[in-house]
Formats: C-alpha cells, structure tokens, sequence
C-alpha cells in the first residue's frame, strides 16, 4: 500500500470512529466494520515482520530463514494455517509465537529470556519483533484452509488439555472461556461474541486473528487474545508460550479447520 | 481439597456417561489439565494463583462442560449455595436505585490491571438490558427492563432479588452469572443498591 492510500484509510477510519460514536444501531457497527477493510494498517506490522525475518541478527548473525515453522527449513507460505504442531526437535507442541521464539534462540543465539521480553507491543515506544514477525507469518498463510493435524498423541493431548481448559470456571467471578463464548448470537455490551463451540463460529474467530485494533492502535497476536481474555475473566495472568495458552490455540485452531485463513484483519 | 460427596457423584457418573474406553483417559486429561493450567499463568496485581483453585461449585460446572446437568446435581449445588446467603442484619434490602445504576455500568474490579483501591462494578450491562436508554448492552442473560414492574415490589421478591445477586448459584445451577456477595465482589451496600436499581418504582429501568 501508498503511503498516501494508508493515509486515506487511516482517515476513513477516525471519520468511520465519530460516525460509530454517535451511532448505536447495530446497522452502523457493520457499516464502520465495512470501512475499516478498506485499508489496514497491519501491514505496516506485516512489512517490518519481514524485514525481522530476512535480517541477520542476534549473537550469531544468523536470519530466520531457515526456521523450519512446520513445512520444512524457511517454508513460510500455508505454515500457520497448520499450527500449532509437535515439533520433534523441541519434543513439544508449540503455536506460532513459541516457534519463532525458538528460532531466534536455536538460530540466532539469543537468549530465550530476551527472544520473548516484549510479546506484546505498545505503541512507538514498546514495538514487538515477535508480533511483526507474526503478522509477516501469518500473511503467508492468507487464503489457505485451516487444516490443523492431531496425528501426533502430544497433539491430541494438547488439544483435550484445551479443551478443559476453554471450560475450566475459576476466579472471583466464575468465569470460564465457555461463559462467553458458548452460545450463538450473544454480544457483550455491543461486541458480538463468537460461538467457539460451533465449527462456524470457531473458523470465523480463529481465522481473523492477528488483527489490528483500531482502539489500541497496535496489532494483536492470538497469544494477547488470550492473554486479555483470561484478564477480563479475573484469572491471574497468562504466561507467554505456556502449555495452557499453547493448548488453548489447539482446540480453537483445530476447531477452526475447514475455515479458510483471512489475517492479519482489523477490529475495533 | 476433597470434592462434596454429590460432587465425586458428579464426575464418577459423568465418566461412566462416557464410556469405559474412554474412561481413563478422561481422568488423565483433566489430573493433566489442571497441572498445566497451574503453571502457565503468574501472579499479576491484586490476582493470585488461588483464583485458579475451584470450589465445589466451579468444579461441578467445569466438569459438565456446557451439558445439562442431571437434575439431583443442579439441585444439589443450589442448596449448598442457598445456605451461603446472608441477608442484612438490617432486615433492609433496597438501597438507593442512582448508585445501583453506577455500580450496573462499572466494568472496573477484581481484574489483575485494575487499582486494588478502586471501584468495582458489577458490569450488569455487560449482560443484561436494564434501562430503556442504555443501548450499549450485552445479551447473555435476560433482559431486565421493567424487572420490578413485571414481579411487583413485595418482601418475597426484594427477598429473591437480593439472594439472586448475592449468590445466583443458588437459584440456577451453572449460571453464567457472578456470585456477587459470596464471592466478595460487592458489599452488601452495593447489592442493596443494584436490588433497588432492580425494583424501585422510580428507577429507571421500571418507567
């Protein structure tokens, strides 16, 4: 995209934002939803992604293309879309993020601690590399089917470890992911929330993370998903790369199959 | 912590239910679960690991997974949330209908980003239609407009309704909705206060 194209579209959507502001039917949230496909500022995030991926760096001034994410040493296209996998070497199942940290540990030399200091970005200040290189991966899967394999038992146990998990109720408020997300049809406030029981609603949710949002003006990964989720749900927080967060991204991915893979997207 | 008899009912049936195949892989998976669920998450403002740790309540839930309970559990886990419930020693269970509308819009509280001295709402509206002219408002439970209007303002409503917010376990096995008093989310205060956003006359949600 043009400089001056992102400009417009980053106009759209302030003028989109005032427009949202005063309107309250669910007509005009659709409406402003259709104005924000026109541009995305995740490819900002995208185009730095890539740029992490092909540079050497760290200790051993290595790039990441040989990451092997799957598909074979520097296979990128369609990787996501069959994540998170068992990977032999790691003897482990790991989503995106976990592999990339990996890779930048086995690869580059750096230290893991330092690999995953700063998952989350927050504005100019605090960029992630790990949410750019996300988003470049991730993009490369755009257009592909879902097709999450639980061939390998860690894979199948993952998946049933994350199963539980979407159900497990804790907290001062009881919450479980299914309080939210077990229904068709609910919303919180005005946020339409999605069915992650139902095939459908498991691929419509799935397949439009990592997303940019336009309330935060960062890019979000499917980790800070469920990062939030578990905030809002009053659980202490969520560690980066953990079994139960990898576990988790199973079941919803696995659920997600058949879903044709359409991110980085934007959201509110 | 030993599950409520009712509770080791509950899982044991609902293994059976499952099929012997199966049976002890399902135990497996959820000793597994609950492993991992304790080491992948920290510590993190006013949230301490012991939020992971279920009661009976949270476990029976968990464990039905979304199904309809069999009708002698769902009773079971009403009664031993019934007897949580403490009325006011006050015997006063309407407060004022203007706070109880600040503390249904408050979505702050208990989260670990939130300031552990300050507000914490009950976020009705997440939820729950309330008055007429908020339309920022959620769809998971029933709508509450003219809650009070429909029901009356009689000692045994104000009665249910204070004990619904209190504790909603102890009339709906496996609500989606939070045990406000029991879990020490609210004060007492608060929930007389919401109690009267419900059923005050004047309210807003009654016009």
């Amino acid at each position: 995209m043009k400089p001056s194209t992102l400009l417009a579209a980053l106009a759209g959507i302030v003028v989109a934002s005032l427009v949202w502001a005063q309107a309250s039917t669910t007509d005009e949230i659709a409406k402003y939803r259709a104005a924000l496909q026109d541009g995305n500022p995740a490819e900002l995030w995208e185009a730095r992604g890539e740029d992490l991926w092909k540079q050497k760096r760290g200790p051993k001034q290595a790039s990441l293309e040989r990451c092997d994410l799957g598909r074979g040493a520097g296979v990128v296209k369609g990787a996501y879309a069959e994540l998170p996998r068992y990977f032999a070497g790691a003897d482990r199942v790991m989503d995106l993020e976990t592999r990339l940290v990996w890779c930048m540990v086995q690869l580059q030399g750096f230290n893991e601690a330092e690999a995953k200091k700063t998952p989350f970005g927050s504005g100019s200040d605090r960029k992630s590399d790990l949410e750019a290189l996300t988003a470049y991966v991730t993009s490369e899967s755009r257009g592909v089917k879902m097709n999450v394999a639980l061939t390998h038992p860690k894979e199948l146990e993952a998946y049933r470890v994350g199963e539980k998990l979407f159900y497990y109720r804790g907290g001062t408020h009881d919450f479980a992911c299914a309080t939210c997300h077990g229904e068709d049809g609910k919303r919180i406030r005005l946020q339409d929330l999605p069915n992650l029981m139902t095939a459908e609603g498991a691929q419509k949710a799935y397949t439009s993370w990592p997303a940019y949002r336009v309330s935060q003006g960062e890019l979000r990964t499917f980790e800070w998903r469920l990062y939030d989720c578990f905030r809002q749900q009053r659980f202490p927080e969520l560690i980066f790369g953990s079994d139960g967060a990898i576990a988790l991204t199973m079941y919803l991915a696995r659920n997600a199959n058949g879903g044709v893979y359409d991110a980085p997207a934007i959201k509110r | 912590m030993n599950p409520a008899p009712w509770l080791r009912a509950l899982i044991l049936g609902g293994a059976i239910a499952a099929g012997c195949a199966t049976t002890a892989g399902d135990k497996e998976i959820a000793d597994q679960a609950s492993t991992v669920l304790k080491a992948s998450f920290k510590p993190a403002g006013q949230a301490g690991l012991d939020r992971l740790d279920q009661d009976d309540t949270q476990r029976a839930c968990s464990a039905a997974a979304g199904k309809p309970l069999p009708h002698d559990v769902a009773a079971q886990i009403e009664q031993a949330n019934l007897a949580t419930i403490r009325y006011p020693a006050d015997g006063k269970l309407i407060g004022d209908w203007r706070n109880g509308e600040k503390i249904a819009q408050e979505g702050r509280g208990k989260q670990f980003s939130d300031d552990p001295n300050g507000p914490v709402g009950a976020n009705c509206y997440a939820c729950h239609q309330l008055s007429k002219g908020e339309l920022s408002f959620g769809t998971i439970g029933p709508s509450l407009y003219q809650y009070g209007k429909l029901r009356g303002n009689s000692a045994e409503v104000q009665r249910y309704t204070y004990g619904k917010i209190f504790n909603s376990e102890a009339f709906a096995a496996c609500t989606n909705m939070p045990r406000f008093g029991y879990k020490g989310i609210l004060t007492e205060q608060q929930i007389k206060d919401v109690a009267a956003l419900l059923l005050d006359p004047a309210s807003p949600i009654n016009q």
